[in-house]
């Protein structure tokens, strides 16, 4: 009942705000904060169950919803997505926040499609029937799409119908592919067909695998963004409002790592682990041509959104390479990013109302009328960077000893991306925090407003937990992803050199930090 | 069956819909003349009321299924589901069509006796049992709608348009009626059933090659009807012309007629043919879905932009067609109906912003009508996501269950390229609510009246539609899958 709840409730919101009155501002923003906010507090209700159990699926909800084909209203929650949900749910409350001021035009509208926003990221990480995944999946694009289309910059439409048609395109052969399942497996019930996949009642030829994992992983690449799949990411991050940025980062992206995790992995183990290779090498290649791309980027925003690019790289090495540090920092990697980008968007967002301006050029000794805003970017920035102590540093040092633990080649080339991303970050903060600040740049460069440390406190709170109180988060995690590499040895001859004895060896390597 | 001619009561019944469209048809042009000549409430209300009527007699005789008049005409299912259909885009039609007029200063009267009599063929279309039936059915569907299409007669656009649709229609239909002549050669008759029956009697092999040639004639005509490719380039010139209620019907109700004949007949009489046909209807399919989606990307006129999409659309439905499978059947059969909510209130957005005599029919007119009006841009909006076939709308389910049905009937790369082609299909739509919601208002927008009442409820009920089968579609696809099964 909770979980429906924390899923009802943003829709609920949406609609509710359909009926305010377009005047009523104050109290259009007030309720769209209450709602997103009691959508938080009540997700945190959610840990301790999926704590005592992270492999199995808590607060299933298991009914039908159209009778013919059997597509049913089936919900839970597991390790692998419980933070996920956290993530989406403290995001929505901070973006609304985030928004108080910025958004001048159209209020409603606006912040009744951010709660929408809200129902279908929530929908897509507890959808467990194929298809009301989809139909999750699809939802979000809607709200985003008007988000970045009507409330963003100067090249907003273009940078809104791009992403709408990237992401539309790649799936809808996911859609086919699910078709596909239905007809030879006879439902859409995710646990029901791995079972049926497992036991071998369903056996899928070696082709029919490929092409089925195909149809989901262009689907997922497209989002995630995979190189060279990225060139809507971008534009869309670049034109967003903040709030949209900072969603479309923070969340929307890790719906397409996830789908991995989640669908890819075990329903495909075969084509999954054949076509590691040549996906590794795209993962890593994008891992040092986004930090490249991101480091001649005169724009903020693009550069964040390039630095994605790099950081998601790191996701996709780290799931592909069938090991379970790797795919510990992997999920972990996708929270952090989250986090730390999420925060780095927003400050960005400041810095523009402060400005008017995204380009790195216009700013420089930032640092002197504004110290505070300052500090909490340099943290950020710094987590980022994937700093020891910070967050990132967990994820990306996991997966690249995971990696190692596969092939010693992918670490190395990855590491440089670790390199290339403390490049970039400190240029651009040296550029637009240190120097002489203008006059012009003084006059319109106040300090952070309480309502701006209550958006940015939560995420730098969680910077430091997460990089040095592994052990709050990881554990649930690692369970699941136990269970998910578990799955991926089904119909497998082929095994990595994994000993059984590697989760115990992350504990212990977790605890000694 | 008895000796006597005479059609027992339960016939009539069964015919009921259609004798009331009849009467009510020829009374309301009667009245047109008689009636007060202020008072243009009165033969809209008594169109209203014969729709409403019709309806619920299709209902009523469906509790009585069976044949009537010798066969002639078969009440069953999958007829009264387009019979249901088809009266109800009438009814949304008039809704629209009401203010319309009024706006134009058109005479009412004959214009609510054409789409009555318009409908009453469809009626007869979709349930015919037989060929010659099938053919007076789409004569007076069709006469009906040319006249229609060019109803304002003093706006050359109007004229252009029925002149095209009457002209390329005639000879349309030439074709069909010449495939059913050959047919009647072949096998001495023009009940379906027993048509089907002389194609699968053993010995028919010299003459199978002719009855391949004679349903595809038939084809042709069939085709045209449902502006599939090759036989669509009519659709896009007379949509742009016809005054936009009756393009708004064109796109609905005809359609359905003759997508329903279609399956009717390819899938009882000329089944025996199937492995003849499916391929022809494959490459159609196809040429349909990428012709006029590809088309509809660099349209500036809005009217045109729909009717590229309707030829797109009718290409998904020519995707169930092909499949040759009940399921398809009740796909279409599902796909039709959504597509005629969504349609319906998309051309009625179009009416209520064109303006007097048409004046702004350009996408680039909708500029800044979310400001303007939101209500309006949000409604049509929904439309138009249900076009693309957004998930909670009846647009994704209706695409969902064709490329279920092709997918379970093996049709891997028909399905692929047609979902593609839906990818594609999103750009333009998109355009519209960009139009609409990113640019700002211009003269056309600005100077909007407020929603009139009829197009206000047609919206609303519209929109009702799209999403209750968008959550809901249990609700039709059950009927449509328990009717699909046609008697053969």
């Amino acid at each position: 009942m909770l979980l429906n709840m924390i899923l009802f409730l943003p829709l609920a919101g949406f609609l509710l705000l359909l009926f305010f009155p377009r005047e009523q501002r104050g109290a259009i923003k007030t309720t769209a904060l209450l709602v997103s906010l009691l959508v938080f507090v009540a997700s945190l209700g959610l840990i301790p169950e999926v704590r005592n159990a992270p492999t199995a699926m808590s607060y299933e909800t298991n009914v039908s919803w159209i009778d013919y084909p059997p597509i049913r209203y089936h919900v839970g929650i597991d390790g692998l997505s419980l933070w996920l949900v956290i993530l989406s749910t403290l995001l929505t409350p901070i973006t609304v926040l985030v928004s108080w001021n910025y958004i001048q035009k159209r209020v409603k509208e606006f912040f009744a499609f951010l709660l929408l926003l809200e129902f279908g990221m929530i929908g897509v990480f507890l959808a467990m029937d194929l298809f009301l995944f989809y139909v999750f999946f699809e939802v979000t694009l809607v709200p985003m799409y008007f988000l970045i289309g009507i409330w963003g910059h100067d090249k907003r439409i273009y940078a809104a119908v791009k992403f709408f048609l990237y992401t539309l395109a790649g799936s809808v052969l996911m859609l086919a592919a699910i078709i596909y399942l239905y007809n030879r497996g006879g439902t859409f019930d995710y646990p029901i067909l791995l079972e049926m996949l497992r036991n071998g009642r369903l056996a899928l030829s070696s082709t029919e695998q490929f092409w089925l994992f195909m149809a989901f992983f262009f689907a997922f690449a497209v989002k995630v963004p995979l190189f060279p799949l990225h060139t809507w990411l971008p534009d869309a991050h670049g034109e967003a409002p903040t709030a949209g940025s900072i969603i479309l980062a923070s969340v929307l992206l890790k719906m397409g790592t996830y789908g991995l995790v989640r669908f890819c992995l075990p329903m495909f183990p075969g084509a999954a682990r054949d076509n590691a290779p040549w996906i590794v090498a795209l993962a890593i290649t994008g891992i040092i041509y986004g930090a490249l791309v991101a480091m001649i980027q005169p724009n903020m925003k693009r550069l964040v959104a390039y630095s994605s690019v790099s950081h998601l790289g790191f996701v996709v090495l780290g799931i592909f390479s069938f090991n379970q540090l790797a795919l510990d920092g992997a999920v972990y990697q996708m929270l952090n990013h989250g986090v730390s980008t999420g925060a780095l968007f927003m400050l960005v967002g400041y810095l523009y109302e402060r400005r008017h301006s995204l380009e790195i050029a216009d700013y420089g000794g930032v640092a002197t009328p504004a110290p505070f805003l300052s500090a909490m970017f340099m943290i950020t920035m710094l987590a980022s960077v994937g700093l020891p102590t910070l967050n990132n540093f967990v994820g990306e040092f996991l997966v690249l000893q995971g990696a190692a633990q596969v092939n010693f080649t992918w670490a190395v080339f990855a590491a440089v991306g670790v390199i290339l991303s403390a490049v970039y970050m400190l240029w651009m903060y040296q550029r637009t925090f240190f120097g002489e600040v203008s006059e012009e740049l003084r006059s319109h460069m106040h300090d952070l407003s309480p309502r701006e440390w209550a958006t940015i406190i939560p995420l730098v709170v969680l910077m430091i937990w997460m990089g040095t109180g592994t052990q709050t988060f990881l554990p649930v995690i690692s369970a699941s992803n136990e269970r998910t590499l578990e799955q991926t040895k089904t119909n497998v001859e082929f095994q990595v050199n994994a000993s059984p004895s590697l989760s115990s060896q992350v504990k212990e390597l977790l605890n000694v930090r | 069956m008895s000796a006597s001619f005479l059609p027992t009561g339960v016939e009539y019944i069964r015919l009921l819909p259609e004798i009331i469209l009849a009467i009510f048809g020829t009374v309301v042009m009667m009245a047109s003349p008689l009636r007060p000549k202020e008072s243009r409430n009165f033969l809209y209300t008594l169109t209203l009321i014969g729709l409403v009527a019709a309806l619920w007699a299709s209902i009523a005789a469906y509790a009585s299924p069976g044949t009537a008049f010798q066969g002639m005409v078969i009440i069953d299912g999958f007829g009264t589901f387009f019979r249901v259909l088809v009266i109800g885009v009438g009814i949304l039609t008039i809704l629209i069509s009401h203010q319309y007029l009024t706006r134009e200063r058109a005479e009412p009267g004959e214009y609510y006796s054409l789409l009555l009599l318009s409908v009453l063929g469809q009626c007869v279309m979709v349930t015919a049992n037989e060929l010659i039936m099938l053919f007076i059915g789409l004569e007076v569907s069709s006469i009906a709608s040319y006249v229609m299409a060019g109803y304002l007669r003093h706006d050359r656009r109007n004229n252009e348009s029925a002149l095209k649709y009457f002209l390329l229609g005639s000879f349309a239909t030439a074709f069909l009626l010449y495939g059913v002549a050959w047919i009647y050669g072949i096998t001495g008759t023009t009940n379906l059933a027993e048509v089907r029956a002389a194609l699968l009697t053993p010995g028919l092999a010299p003459t199978g090659m002719l009855a391949s040639a004679a349903a595809a004639l038939m084809f042709i005509g069939f085709a045209f009807k449902v502006s599939a490719a090759p036989f669509h380039v009519w659709a896009p010139d007379v949509y742009q012309g016809a005054p936009a209620p009756v393009a708004a019907f064109l796109s609905a109700g005809p359609k359905a007629a003759a997508f329903a004949i279609l399956l009717r007949v390819y899938m009882t009489a000329f089944e025996p043919l199937a492995d003849r046909w499916e391929p022809i209807l494959w490459l159609s399919a196809l040429l349909t879905m990428v012709i006029g989606n590809f088309a509809a990307l660099t349209q500036t006129n809005i009217k045109r932009l729909l009717a590229y999409s309707s030829v797109a659309h009718a290409g998904y439905v020519m995707v169930a067609v092909t499949t040759n499978t009940e399921m398809g059947t009740a796909a279409a059969m599902f796909y039709l109906a959504s597509y005629a909510f969504m349609n319906i209130g998309a051309f009625a957005v179009v009416a209520h912003i064109s303006r007097q005599g048409e004046k702004y029919v350009q996408i680039q007119d909708l500029a800044g009508l979310g400001v303007r009006q939101p209500l309006t841009a949000a409604l049509l909006s929904v439309f138009m996501l249900s076009l693309i076939g957004v998930p909670l709308t009846a647009g994704f389910f209706g695409k969902f269950y064709i490329f279920k049905a092709a997918l379970d009937a093996n049709l891997v790369w028909l399905t692929v390229l047609g979902l593609l082609n839906s990818a594609v299909a999103a750009y333009y739509y998109l355009r519209v609510i960009v139009v609409m919601y990113m640019q700002e208002p211009v003269e056309s927008t600005d100077s909007l009246p407020p929603l009139p009442t009829g197009l206000k409820a047609t919206l609303w009920g519209a929109a009702a539609g799209t999403f209750l089968l968008g959550i809901f579609p249990s609700l039709v696809l059950d009927f449509a899958g328990r009717s699909a099964a046609l008697v053969k």
